[in-house]
């Protein structure tokens, strides 16, 4: 059983406690010890930024050309924050709740409690920094309810809150870049975690410009590199996003945890053909007035102006009475999926299901409709070249988020001593669903609030002393990193990268995507290792290791999908309950609904690294609910 | 649809370059720009040659990391959408198209068509904060802000940082840039107590970096993906005149 540390004491008081508990760096030595930051999205920024006021000595990396353009940047909804401005009831516990229930009881009571907590601070946090939420005429802030929330808790500034959150911590970075507490590697690829004695100590990098391996030693790491989304190949996430970093650490002794929890974003632009290389996200907000139907018959040929109302089927209005169109994320992907696989889906690729506005522009008038959501019609527009005003919306469920990663405990520490996670990064938070507005939530809260005060209890234990990048562990991990990459630039194989990326989210797609089977996820794990097998022989990776290399960097990336692709099977197949948006066919309910077994999967399922080609091993954190009843999830 | 492209290969920052010509068919006009060179690329790497290198990431025009000058214009034909955003649809069959990467002193070229923009950090850090650490601030309903400043400095806020501006100008000057940052927190309270050391500071790292004088063409703000106005460059040669006037170290 693994420790989580959670403290001792009352849900409410026990951040307050443990905040006296933990250990102070005396300011004066703050400098004496420097900290690894890997990602500058709003979990790594904001930690970078906060370390370095503290005095810690900070190296913050990212493999963009600049730390604004992390992939938190294209977050657009809002951010959550138990704040209560509308006087609606909202309050911490009802964050909380709202929480552990959306994540359908499969997260951590005494963190997702913390992170309600310091929500309110978050939001002080930035608009100190200048962020411009929106406002209210009376100049206070507004907000809006997102993602089927009872309350309006959510926080934002037009369609481009992620924009504006991560200005302001990177804001909050540059200026500690230029006070020399923060040293910032734009354009570096980490590769490797370093360990010595079992504690973490440093990275191994790679300068994408010039190819260079680098070594670089620090009292603690800290990981905030983002989800692994695009281990389907076709995300929203951005391009770049990857596993790497995670991976690395993970097979150096950190426990991946729940790497199947993953969220299938129900309102996207499909796919329109092979040539499409990601896929974007339309906000959820649309749902409050866009109708989702299919055609009644198989085949139908008509435009879906021409299909008469009684010949339209609105599965969602019609399944699910009370929620209607506002189900949760999880259950209106499934039902998208039903119904293309029964042959109703409509468009070219019959991947679709249409999401209309008639009725609303009947009802409210067009210009209600354009002042709500005119930025997402003319993004819609822009890409699909149909006008949404005349014409149903198609959109198709695409993976979004992951809610698995590094298994950290309370203090975001992972297995690995001295090494942290934090961000989408780690499992924390979202159990096996993540609500609306929560992973920016999450960032801050890590980066601003917790990690700065969690990590200083460990640094206050160890020594000033910094291990050499001579040391032969430092020379190991060079020496590892740079194997790798010529073995994959030696094979000289005759099949692109990208062929085996895409090849590798088709499997994860049909097998371990909106929903799963034992028999499928069998058969999937055998086409993985094949995929893998060939990778290694047949790939062709142009180019040298020592210069700026696009097509290195994307293999090597791939190479550790090919792995993680594995494991997320393994977990997927040792779940056997259906929860969030994990949903074995085998475990519904007579109504089709996804089935729990809390008797015996309320744990978290932490998977320990074994050597390469080796079953992984399964360690189990038990979750336990002092504060909430477990209910089953109804929305009839 | 079939094309030609001439694209610019510049194998590093030491290298001369040159355009090279490609041909590529079967390209849907629903594929993005960034897929057609995917395709291109697809292609090269499988004869064993070296593919265009070009910066992306989002590919939903927010991070502002993608930055091609196609047919003289940066982020292309379109008006108000970065290159990740411009659908083939807006070219025909047949078309020759030219792309670059964008053409300033500030922004040497790294590879192909992609350039060094970190000159637009070092911008920020001369002064583009509030210098606020974290903790210890007021509730954020303490500072009441009018809808209408507040959704001013939202849009000079709105800026990706892709540089287009300072590609479409002929002096390469990048105070299209700087002054949506400068306007977005001298609009706010916020900025109000560093106002003047950080118009100066920023305006003097811009010239440091080698960017150009602007000579009010307007030329960035017409290229600009988010429309940034071009009331920001007013704002920020008053911002500048005010601090010097003022200025102790004036
Ligand atoms: C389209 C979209 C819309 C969203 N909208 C919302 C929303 O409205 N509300 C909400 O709460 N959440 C939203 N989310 C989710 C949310 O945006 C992300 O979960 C969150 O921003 C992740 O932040 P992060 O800091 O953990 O990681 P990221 O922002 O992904 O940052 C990762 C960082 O790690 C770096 N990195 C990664 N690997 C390496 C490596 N090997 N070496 C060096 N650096 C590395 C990257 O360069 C980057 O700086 C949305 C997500 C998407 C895709
Ligand atoms: S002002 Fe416009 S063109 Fe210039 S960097 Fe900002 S978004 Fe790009
Ligand atoms: S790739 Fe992000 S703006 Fe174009």
């Amino acid at each position: 059983m693994l420790d989580s540390k959670v403290p001792e004491g009352p849900l409410s008081e026990k951040w307050t406690r443990h905040k006296f508990n933990v250990k102070l760096v005396n300011p004066a030595n703050k400098r004496k010890y420097d900290v690894i930051v890997v990602g500058t999205g709003l979990a790594g920024a904001s930690a970078s930024a906060t370390l370095a006021e503290l005095g810690y000595n900070v190296k913050a990396f990212c493999f963009q050309d600049s730390p604004r353009r992390a992939h938190s940047i294209a977050a657009q909804g809002g951010i959550n924050a138990a704040k209560n401005y509308q006087n609606d009831g909202d309050s911490i516990y009802r964050l909380f709740y709202d929480t552990i229930k959306g994540g359908d009881y499969r997260s951590r009571e005494a963190n997702v409690h913390r992170l309600a907590e310091v929500s309110v601070n978050i939001i002080d946090q930035c608009v100190a920094q200048g962020v411009p939420f929106a406002r209210e005429y009376g100049g206070l802030l507004a907000n809006r309810s997102f993602g089927g929330a009872q309350v309006s808790r959510t926080f934002y500034a037009r369609g481009q809150t992620g924009q504006q959150l991560l200005l302001g911590a990177y804001s909050a970075l540059s200026r500690q870049v230029a006070n020399g507490k923060v040293q910032m590697f734009p354009r570096t690829e980490m590769l490797d975690l370093v360990t010595v004695n079992g504690e973490a100590k440093g990275i191994v990098t790679r300068n994408l410009v010039t190819g260079k391996i680098e070594s670089h030693s620090a009292h603690a790491v800290v990981l905030a590199t983002g989800g692994y989304g695009n281990v389907f190949f076709l995300s929203t996430n951005a391009m770049g996003s990857n596993v790497t970093a995670a991976w690395r650490a993970h097979k150096k002794g950190a426990f991946f945890a729940n790497p199947s929890f993953t969220q299938i974003h129900p309102t996207c632009i499909p796919v329109s053909g092979d040539h499409q290389s990601k896929l974007t996200l339309m906000s959820e907000s649309l749902r409050n007035d866009g109708r989702v139907w299919v055609p009644k018959a198989k085949d139908e040929k008509r435009k879906p102006e021409d299909i008469p109302e009684d010949e339209r089927d609105y599965y969602l209005e019609r399944k699910y009475p009370a929620f209607g169109n506002l189900v949760p994320r999880d259950v209106a992907s499934r039902n998208a999926k039903y119904v293309c696989d029964e042959g109703r889906g409509v468009g070219a690729t019959k991947l679709a299901v249409y999401l209309d506005f008639a009725d609303a522009i009947r009802r409210d008038g067009r210009d209600t409709i354009e002042a709500k959501y005119g930025n997402l019609f003319d993004m819609y527009r822009q890409i699909t070249g149909e006008n949404p005003y005349e014409t149903p919306m198609k959109i198709f469920p695409a993976v979004h988020y992951t809610m698995g990663g590094l298994w950290v405990d309370y203090n975001l520490q992972t297995t690995v001593p001295g090494l942290y996670a934090t961000g989408e990064s780690n499992f924390s938070d979202h159990g096996a669903n993540r609500l609306g507005a929560s992973a920016l939530m999450q960032g801050l809260a890590d980066g601003y609030f917790v990690l700065p005060y969690t990590i200083g209890d460990y640094l206050a234990g160890s020594s000033y002393e910094k291990i050499s990048t001579d040391h032969e562990a430092f020379k190991e991990a060079e020496n590892n990193a740079k194997a790798h990459l010529d073995r994959l630039l030696n094979i000289n194989g005759t099949k692109t990268v990208d062929h085996y990326h895409r090849e590798l989210g088709k499997i994860m797609w049909d097998y371990c995507g909106m929903s799963r089977t034992e028999e499928g996820l069998k058969k999937a794990k055998n086409m993985v290792k094949e995929l893998r097998d060939e990778f290694w022989t047949n790939v062709k990776v142009i180019g040298t290791a020592d210069e700026l290399n696009l097509s290195l960097e994307k293999a090597n990336r791939v190479s550790d999908f090919l792995e993680l692709g594995e494991l997320m099977i393994d977990d997927a197949l040792m779940r056997n309950e259906s929860c969030g948006g994990h949903f074995r066919e085998e475990y519904q309910t007579p109504e089709g609904e996804a089935l729990r077994d809390d008797e015996n999967f309320a744990f978290v399922g932490a998977w320990e690294y074994q050597g390469p080609n080796n079953p992984e091993k399964l360690n189990k954190e038990e979750l336990k609910f002092e504060n909430v009843k477990l209910t089953q999830r109804s929305y009839k | 649809m079939k094309l030609k492209l001439k694209i610019w290969r510049q194998k590093n920052t030491q290298d001369k370059g040159n355009f090279k010509a490609y041909d590529v068919d079967d390209i849907s006009p629903d594929m993005s720009f960034l897929e057609m060179i995917d395709v291109l690329n697809e292609q090269l790497e499988t004869k064993g040659e070296e593919p265009v290198h070009f910066d992306h990431d989002c590919r939903e025009g927010i991070c502002g990391m993608c930055s091609m000058h196609i047919n003289g214009r940066p982020h292309g034909p379109q008006q108000g959408v970065t290159t990740c955003q411009l659908h083939m649809r807006s070219f025909s069959d047949g078309d020759t198209i030219t792309i670059e990467p964008w053409r300033a002193q500030g922004f040497p070229v790294l590879r192909d068509l992609m350039v060094d923009r970190s000159a637009f950090d070092r911008i920020i850090q001369a002064g583009g904060y509030v210098s606020v650490n974290t903790g210890g601030t007021p509730d954020a309903n303490e500072i009441p802000i009018p809808k209408s400043i507040a959704d001013e400095a939202f849009n000079a806020a709105t800026c990706i940082g892709c540089g287009a501006c300072v590609a479409a100008c002929k002096n390469a000057s990048a105070s299209l840039f700087v002054s949506a940052k400068i306007s977005q927190l001298a609009l706010l309270p916020q900025g109000q107590v560093e106002r003047k050391e950080r118009a100066e500071k920023m305006i003097a790292q811009m010239d440091a970096e080698g960017f150009g004088a602007c000579t009010n063409t307007g030329a960035c703000s017409a290229e600009c993906p988010k429309g940034i106005s071009l009331s920001n460059i007013a704002r920020m040669n008053r911002e500048f005149l005010t601090a010097k006037a003022s200025s102790d170290n004036a």
